[in-house]
């Protein structure tokens, strides 16, 4: 297949779509799978062949839409119509959306979701453009909204130096969390000097409540590749590797069958697209260790070894995979070439924040009206998040604090409401961006008890290598667990505080250097009176005052009055 | 190959390009605690007892995986390093079940010399107990995981060394164990050459030879440098052998 080829595969695929009066669009990503989308889906396929609607309707399996809290979702795309979204479908519904609407002209009015709430109209969908309107076991359905156009233009128009520099022009950071400028890091690898070089995609997602990588491995799983084989072209690499973590058996079947698909039409593998570069996708599913998501840890694991993380330097960028330079980077940033490479950097770098160009995905979760996967430009204040796209927090409850960067990140008090949410305004406030995780708590939610779940989650999944991280974690663990139950002195908060430090400086990799960021005051220096980690110490500090004094008829004081006061 | 000036406690020394900072170190009379290392087997950076402050570097570094450069500015006992090997050590002894008196290598241990150097003489926080088996199957030695620190020089001596690979870690975090042939019995392995090398090589008296008593095991480092030095002369090349 040559570019003329894959332009005449993109226009024979529209115009069969374009033959079709309706085309019906079903969520099968993880979180509508869960509730029930494949019985939707199955629904809609025999009402369509009830009503012997086959020639003129077509039903699609798509990616993820957004607002996952209330899936299963259907959108009904017509001809010279707007699209209608449907929420919280199930099989009766499903039904009615195949006799009423499609057949009728009558839509089902009273489950429409409305498609001018703020929850979409301040997104901007660049990475998710195609999906939840693509079926992302289908190339044509790639090709047909531009797919592997970029691959074709950069494999002909751009020498890998070109690549480099259009990525670096755009701003692009690295998504996985860290922020590295990723133009720089492609840059380092294509300049060394090797025989053979690597490139890995990092889709080892782990911070609870996070899955964007999953959402867009699942959802349109040829961006990746086709991100993936620019970057092999630009670093003068001809193997890469996309490392899905073990608990995404939808996301590693998806990416199976693409890089089948896309070795099958020449889009990957040999001589692609009629050019001379070759270059082979190969996947590595993960065992579930959430260690693995740190790049060393990662390597290991594809090649067979333990997942345990080395020192750096070297970089991978140096000698990473079998000793060989390697570009490492997360899905998301992959996902990302794609739209640069089509529309310039230029375009690219118009979006966002000063020093943080383009989108960023974030989960957002917790307690929040609604909550979902959402694209929005860097820069955007977290007010507009929780209270615009999430709609506010339910039940008339208070806005307490948003936890971002998953057990490596903060939680972000109401007084940073106003934050914009770029690299620099979430350090400066002592969390960290992270990989996309945003959980939203309310006045409810304690924050030791947070703390409590962020250390446990430490201490499960410290790999055991250097000691800090593997006893420390576990005795940090012990420590919180004393002050929620009530038995803590205030010498135990000083042990803390000082575990928390050692931990920090001497641990290992990012893991136990991180563990305890949330709390380790001392390290702080000008946010600390303000800051979040400020006020979880005075928190841990009430806990343990509040927790050893009596109430007035005598017994302790309870834990859900604790919960209220902190 | 180049030599390089670097400053160690506001003292000027050149060493190698490329040389572990540990080892220039050492060779400098300056006594670092370690656990992990041990000369002749690969780095492993585990134990972080070696971690040294190095100036423009926020990052403290262990020294056994850095590499001496030009210019380096290092210091290797400040107050906080010192607070935090003692800090390390205390954790690796609240970690399992240390109890030096009932111990084969009571005398002998590393864990127990670098604790004594440094005056660690109780540890502040609770001691985790756990409840860790013995595996007592192989006809000469034995292990304990309770005085297990998990330091791998068995595993790595068995691998680089002996090129059997009988020993690995399996679990994760605080519940990693060393263990032999995908955790069989000791004695059952086919794998296992009983050379004895990863006795010899364990700090502690987790792998021990049977029959010893309280403070009679003694542990001999020397035959991994005598194994080393024939490597490197090639004594054992083929054709060479004689």
């Amino acid at each position: 297949m040559n570019r003329a080829d894959l332009e005449s595969l993109a226009q024979r695929e529209q115009q069969k779509q374009q033959a079709f009066r309706c085309r019906i669009l079903c969520c099968a990503s993880t979180p509508c799978l869960s509730s029930g989308g494949q019985t939707v889906f199955d629904t809609i396929n025999a009402a369509i062949a009830e009503h012997k609607l086959d020639a003129d309707v077509q039903s699609v399996a798509t990616g993820c839409m957004g607002p996952c809290s209330r899936g299963p979702m259907v959108t009904v795309q017509e001809l010279g119509k707007p699209d209608v979204i449907y929420e919280q479908v199930t099989p009766g519904i499903a039904q009615r959306i195949v006799t009423e609407h499609v057949a009728q002209q009558a839509p089902v009015q009273q489950h429409i979701l409305p498609s001018d709430i703020p929850f979409f109209a301040k997104q901007q969908k660049v990475v998710l453009a195609n999906s939840g309107l693509i079926d992302p076991e289908k190339l044509e359905d790639y090709v047909a909204r531009g797919g592997y156009m970029a691959l074709g233009y950069a494999l002909r128009e751009m020498t890998p130096e070109d690549v480099c520099k259009e990525v670096m022009a755009s701003g692009l950071r690295g998504r996985g969390g860290a922020g590295f400028p990723s133009g720089l890091k492609w840059d380092m690898v294509r300049k060394e000097k090797a025989e053979k070089k690597y490139v890995v995609a990092n889709g080892d997602e782990g911070d609870p409540g996070a899955y964007m990588d999953r959402t867009l491995m699942e959802s349109d799983p040829h961006r990746v590749l086709e991100g993936m084989a620019i970057a092999g072209y630009a670093v003068g690499a001809d193997q890469g590797f996309i490392y899905v973590r073990g608990e995404y058996p939808v996301a590693a079947k998806r990416l199976e069958r693409a890089i089948r698909a896309a070795e099958r039409r020449g889009l990957l593998g040999s001589r692609i697209l009629d050019s001379g570069f070759n270059f082979r996708v190969d996947l590595r599913i993960g065992a579930g260790a959430f260690v693995c998501g740190e790049e060393t840890a990662l390597m290991a694991s594809i090649m067979g070894r333990r997942g345990q993380p080395i020192t750096r330097p070297p970089y991978p960028a140096q000698s990473g995979l079998w000793g060989k330079p390697t570009l490492i980077n997360n899905v998301e940033t992959f996902g990302t070439i794609a739209p640069i490479v089509n529309h310039g950097a230029a375009w690219y770098a118009t979006i966002g924040a000063a020093k943080s160009k383009g989108t960023k995905i974030f989960a957002l979760a917790g307690k929040v009206k609604n909550t979902g996967l959402i694209e929005v430009p860097m820069g955007i204040s977290l007010r507009e998040i929780v209270f615009d796209i999430g709609g506010g927090i339910p039940d008339g409850l208070e806005f307490k604090a948003a936890q971002t960067g998953g057990p490596s990140g903060g939680c972000i008090p109401a007084a940073h409401l106003d934050t914009p949410m770029d690299y620099e305004s979430l350090k400066a406030l002592g969390s960290i961006m992270g990989s996309g995780g945003l959980i939203i708590m309310d006045e409810r939610s304690c924050m030791v008890d947070v703390a409590k779940f962020f250390m446990e989650f430490c201490t499960d999944e410290s790999c055991g290598k250097c000691v800090p991280c593997r006893v420390g974690t576990v005795q940090m663990y012990n420590l919180l667990d004393k002050i929620t139950q009530g038995r803590a002195t205030m010498a135990d908060i000083d042990t803390l505080q000082e575990l928390c430090i050692m931990v920090k400086d001497t641990s290992l990799c990012g893991l136990g250097q991180s563990a305890s960021t949330p709390y380790s005051a001392p390290c702080a220096t000008s946010w600390m009176s303000t800051g979040p980690t400020f006020w979880i110490v005075t928190a841990l500090r009430a806990s343990v005052n509040s927790m050893r004094s009596r109430s007035p008829n005598g017994c302790w004081l309870n834990k859900e009055t604790m919960r209220w006061q902190l | 190959m180049a030599v390089v000036t670097l400053t160690i406690n506001d003292e000027m020394v050149s060493a190698q390009e490329g040389q572990s900072l540990l080892s220039v170190l050492r060779e400098h009379g300056i006594e670092m605690p370690t656990l992990c290392h041990l000369d002749g087997l690969s780095e492993r950076g585990g134990c972080r007892l070696c971690m040294v402050e190095l100036e423009g570097n926020a990052r403290l570094q262990a020294a056994c995986v850095t590499p001496a450069a030009e210019g380096m500015m290092v210091h290797t006992h400040s107050e906080r390093l010192v607070k935090y090997r003692m800090m390390i050590l205390e954790l690796l002894f609240s970690e399992r079940n240390h109890v030096c008196a009932v111990c084969v290598m009571n005398g002998n241990c590393e864990l127990q010399y670098e604790a004594a150097k440094i005056g660690m003489d109780h540890v502040r926080y609770d001691y985790l107990n756990p409840a860790l088996p013995m595996d007592a199957s192989h006809e000469r030695y034995a292990v304990d995981h309770n005085r297990c620190i998990l330091c791998s020089r068995c595993v790595r001596v068995c691998d680089e060394i002996e090129g059997a690979h009988v020993w690995d870690v399996m679990g994760r975090g605080a519940n990693s164990r060393v263990i032999t042939d995908l955790n069989q019995p000791w004695g059952t392995s086919l794998s296992c050459t009983s050379c004895g090398k990863c006795v010899q090589v364990c700090p502690t008296g987790a792998l021990f030879t049977k029959g010893a008593t309280v403070a009679e095991m003694e542990k001999q480092h020397d035959f991994l440098r005598w194994i080393l030095d024939g490597r490197e002369k090639k004594v054992w090349a083929h054709g060479n052998g004689k």
